[in-house]
Formats: structure tokens, sequence, C-alpha cells
């Protein structure tokens, strides 16, 4: 199992959350990766359907790594679906068309994620403030646009097909990779390995870095931090760990349809993350499970389920722009 | 290729730069003067066409609806200015961004249930359908109408803007709000104007392209990207940045469609990615604000 005792061992930095290394905010703050872990695996049994654990799983690990860039960094990306979208279609055409294994074509996936996010974020951090947002999005259209004309590898408007993974070898052993509970699983051993390494980045001096970026740019720049340079590598860690998520959402689904690289996939974790609680280490996930989840009960009675979400979205922009889980923790310390 | 065709084609370019700054100018209005990036922009330029699409259907004629959708948008969007943005302008640049990203999400939905899911035919109205011989070809008296009233409105607007008090003042609160409200101008009145004032224009916009576009509930999405593209490359909040941007970006599209039409619709984002590399601030743009 991944969560390695290093890592809950690490100093829990009072800096790192807002939250005062005290009591209950402490315990959560050091165990956080195992707790996490425990979540993971318990949240088969507890949700209603296989489906929506593996789907929180997916789009959860997908908001931690945009939490890493909107939370802790303060870039506000509406371009992250093509990190997500990339990493699943990288490792779909990786099987499909070069008969490539799914650990190999994983791989594949996440690296071409992360050299897409190089690029872009090379090209959207020379700009500044409110352009980024901009910015990300036409440049991930760009990317969604170059999928729709290059049919003959990614199937354009019908989205990548052929690709089904049956059995997969795990050190020897040979995984039914078709059963829902094994194939769950084997993707959360991935999500947890990324959640580890996202805990061990935010307690290093990097961590604290990315957040005194956020907090004050100039003074931060002031103290001699390259802001430039480490926004990259953030907007590429990211980068890669979005693409981890699109992989293990391809090897789900055995499908990626084109809609996963349009900006709208970008706003669903945009808003999946703040409804969490941005800046926190549990609030992707919170976000994730709470959206699916009002997405899984609102439309058994409705197909206008968007109309609901989109309320409860505007209303936490208003009210709640801490998120519930944000909001939680900021109580707790508080009282 | 024949230079009558590559005339054509450039001229098609400039009609599809006014329906692009068009689409643009609401977004760049309303950062230039209140600094918010509106996310439900192209979500308003959808409810313009349907809005048109409605008031022709009631009245029966196109011109109530190139008058009265607008109107009636632009008041929706002083309510969306009063209730829903007005509290956030204390807070980060973000939020209002996150917020009316929501809203267009709401929008979207909102007329997917009134109007259903599929859209609304709308036909180009009857006195302005029809080709006209330019000498060099063929060209839709519909389209050349737009171009002619996307430079009435932009004339309308640099008179306003940069010719009357009004004007006057409306720029003054862009540079220094605080200023403003100590030489005693009611800033949130102002506001609560530009914003109707952006959105009316989204809404023309709309109504503009219904008959060109398909009026779907999706219709936005890619008028958001489109006025995106147009603003990075023109400067954010420059109204003249928007006017080239739009017509350059039209050009390049329109030219690409006649040599190499499936990169037709990549082109216009890979122009801003270059223009990204070498003037970040965009053509126009003053050096970014922090």
């Amino acid at each position: 199992m991944p969560p390695s005792p290093a890592s809950a061992a690490a100093p829990p930095l009072a800096a790192q959350t807002g939250v005062k290394a005290t009591g209950f905010g402490a315990m959560l703050q050091r165990w956080r990766v195992p707790l996490s872990v425990l979540a993971l695996c318990l949240l088969p049994w507890v949700l209603p359907s296989q489906a929506l654990a593996v789907n929180v799983l997916v789009f959860g690990l997908f908001a931690v790594g945009y939490n890493l860039l909107f939370g802790y960094t303060g870039l506000l990306s509406f371009g992250h679906a093509a990190f997500f979208g990339g990493g699943a279609y990288l490792t779909g055409i990786a099987i499909a068309h070069f008969g490539l294994g799914w650990f190999p074509a994983m791989l594949v996936g996440v690296l071409g994620a992360g050299v897409l996010a190089a690029i872009m974020g090379a090209l959207s951090i020379r700009t500044r403030g409110i352009y980024f947002s901009m910015v990300t999005l036409a440049l991930s259209q760009l990317v969604y646009y170059v999928a729709l004309q290059a049919s003959a590898w990614t199937g354009g408007e019908n989205g990548l097909r052929g690709f089904t993974v049956s059995t997969i070898n795990l050190f020897g052993f040979t995984v039914d990779f078709l059963d829902p509970v094994k194939k769950y699983y084997v993707l959360m051993v991935f999500a947890a390995l990324a959640l580890w390494f996202v805990s061990r980045l935010l307690n290093s001096p990097f961590g604290a870095v990315i957040e005194a970026i956020r907090e004050n740019e100039t003074r931060a720049r002031a103290c001699g931090y390259d802001v430039e340079r480490t926004k990259l590598i953030v907007f590429i860690l990211s980068g890669l760990i979005c693409g981890l998520a699109g992989a293990l959402s391809a090897l789900h689904l055995a499908i990626v349809p084109l809609d996963t690289l349009h900006y709208q996939t970008s706003g669903l974790v945009v808003m999946m993350t703040l409804l969490g609680g941005a800046g926190s280490f549990f609030g992707p996930f919170v976000g994730a499970l709470v959206f699916l989840l009002i997405e899984d009960v609102a439309s058994l009675w409705t197909s206008h389920w968007q109309l609901i979400v989109g309320l409860i979205f505007i209303a936490f922009v208003l009210f709640l722009p801490k998120g519930i889980w944000g909001t939680l923790i900021s109580r707790r310390t508080q009282g | 290729m024949d230079l009558e065709l590559i005339l054509m084609q450039l001229f098609s370019g400039v009609a599809l730069g006014a329906v692009l700054i068009m689409a643009a100018l609401g977004l760049t209005i309303i950062f230039g003067m209140l600094g918010i990036v509106n996310f439900a922009h192209g979500a308003l330029f959808m409810v313009g066409a349907y809005a048109g699409v409605w008031v022709a259907e009631q009245t029966g004629n196109f011109w109530w609806a190139l008058l009265l959708a607008p109107l009636a948008v632009g008041a929706f969007g002083m309510l969306i200015e009063r209730f829903l943005i007005r509290p956030l302008y204390k807070r980060s640049v973000d939020d209002p961004l996150l917020l009316t990203f929501g809203l267009g999400y709401v929008l979207v939905e909102a007329v997917r249930i009134v109007f259903g899911t599929d859209g609304v035919p709308f036909a180009t109205p009857e006195a302005l359908s029809g080709v006209v011989d330019l000498g060099i070809g063929y060209f839709p008296l519909y389209r050349l109408f737009v171009v002619g009233l996307v430079a009435v409105v932009l004339l309308a607007l640099w008179v306003a803007l940069e010719k009357t008090k009004f004007g006057l003042i409306v720029r003054a609160g862009a540079k220094d709000p605080l200023m403003m409200r100590v030489l005693g101008v009611d800033i949130s009145a102002l506001w609560l104007v530009v914003f109707g004032l952006g959105v009316a224009l989204t809404a023309l916009g709309g109504v503009l392209a219904a008959p060109m576009r398909n009026v779907t509930p999706e219709m936005g999405t890619l008028v958001l990207a489109e006025a995106f593209v147009v603003t990075v490359i023109g400067g954010m909040g420059s109204l003249l940045g928007a006017v080239i941007a739009g017509l350059v970006v039209g050009v390049a599209v329109s030219m690409t469609a006649l040599f190499a039409p499936e990169m037709a619709t990549i082109v216009m984002f890979a122009l801003m990615a270059l223009v990204l590399l070498f003037r970040p601030q965009g053509l126009f743009g003053q050096s970014v604000r922090a």
C-alpha cells in the first residue's frame, strides 16, 4: 500500500493550509494520505453504485491535480480539460494504434499530458491575472479542435474506441479488469500514489513557495524566488496528475468521448474544486463526491440537473467561497 | 487559383471579422470598464439570439427583434450586475469570473427547459435575403447588412465614449473609481449602466448571428472561445484592438478555409498562441495590470 510512514511523519507546517497545528486539525493534517486512502477503499461500498465510485475516484483525482494550480498557487485555469482529455486520448491511442500494454500506455498518456502542460503553461504564464483564464481556455479549445480534425487518430466526433482492456497482468497475477470491484482497486492504487506525491509536495519547501506566490506574488519575487519558473513547474505537475486521472478514465470507460477535451470539462473540475474547497487537501475529493452525488440524485427526477448544480455553484461563490471542506476546517480551527 | 476568388474570400473574411467583432464587443467593454471577465458572455449571446427569435415570432418583424431583444437582455444584465456581481467587487478578481461561469451554466439549462434542446430555425429576413453583385462575385445581402450595422454600432460607441461627457465619466471611472467617487460620481450606477450596455451589445450580436449560425442552447460555447481569442489578440479592454483583431482573425480564418479547410477552426487559436509568444499583452494592450 502506498501511504508511507515518511509522509505521515513529515512536520505539519501551520502555514500550509492555514490550519493551526493543534488538536483535530493537526491530526487530519498528519494522517491525510492514509485517511484519504481509507475513504477511497470504503467508497464502492457506501455509494449507491460502483460506477459512481469510479467516477468519484477519477474526477476526485482530476480535481486534486487541478487544485494544485488553482487552490494552492492561485492560478484560475480554464484549460485543464486539455490535460485530462490529453491523458485519456494518448493512453487510448497508445493501446488502439500502437498495441502497447495498459501500463506503458498509461505512461504515454501521463507524460504526454505533461508535455502538453509544459507548452500551454509556457504560453499562458506569460500573461498575468485575469488573462490567464481566457488564454488557458482558448489554448485548450485549440487541442479540442485538433482532436476533432485528426479523426484518423482520435475517432473525431465519435470519440476514441476500440481499446478495451479485459485482463491486466500485475506482478505475475492476472487480474480480471472487467470485474468492477477489482478494476476500482487497481485504479485506486494509482490515485493513492498521486495523493501521496501531492501530500509530499505540499509539505516540502516548494509547497511553501507556491503558497507564498498565491498570497503575495510581488513579495515572493522580492524574496528571490523565480515566480515564473515555479508557476510553470506547478502547471506541469498539475498537468501530469490531471493526465493520470484522464488515463484512469480511459482505462475505466474503454472509450474517450470528444467532449472530454471541451472546456466544459474544465468547468466541471473548477466547480468540483470550488464546491469542495480550493486550497485544501480533502476539498477536491469532497467536491467531486458532492457534485457527482447531486448529479446522480437530481438526474433521477429531472434531465435538467445542470440547472440545480449551476445554482448551487452560484450560491457557493456568493456565500461560501471556501467550499464545503474549507468552511468546515476554518470553523473548526476558529472555534 | 484566380484573383477574383481570393478577393472574394478576403471580403468574406472582413464580413466574418465584423461578426467576430460583434461577438467580442460586449466582453471587451465590460472588461475594459469594470475589470470583469464575463464568462456568461457566450450564454448571454445565445439568450440574445433566442430573445430575437421569440420577438420576431411574436411581432413577425425582424426589426423589432433587432431593437427589443438587446434592450430586454440588457435590462436582464443590469439585474445580474446589481444582485450577483456587485457583492463581489471587493473580493478577488476570480470571483466574478467564477460566478458568471455558473450563471452561463444556468442560462443554457434554462433555455433548454423553455425552448427545448434541439434549437430553433431562424430565417434571414425577407428584405435582407438574396445576393448582391460586388463586381468580383455575388455576396449575401444579409452579410453586407451585418458589416454596415457593426460599423454603425462601432461609430456610435466611439462617439459615446470619446466625445460625450458620459463617455468621459465612464473612462475616468475605469481609471480611478475612488477618485470619481470623491468627485461625487455615483460609480455604482455607472457600472450598472456599463454592464447593461455590454450585455445589450452581446445580445445584439446574438440577434445578428441568429440567421447565420444555428440557434441552439450550445451556440454560446463557441462564441465565448472566439470572443476570448479576439480580445486576447487585440489586447484586453481595447476597443480599437478588438476591431483590428476581429478583422485579422476573420481574414485569417477565411483565407485558411480557401487553402486548407480542415485547419480553419484551428487557425484562430494558433494565431492567438503566436501573438502571446511575441506580445503577451495583445496587439493594443497596455502592459498588463498585475
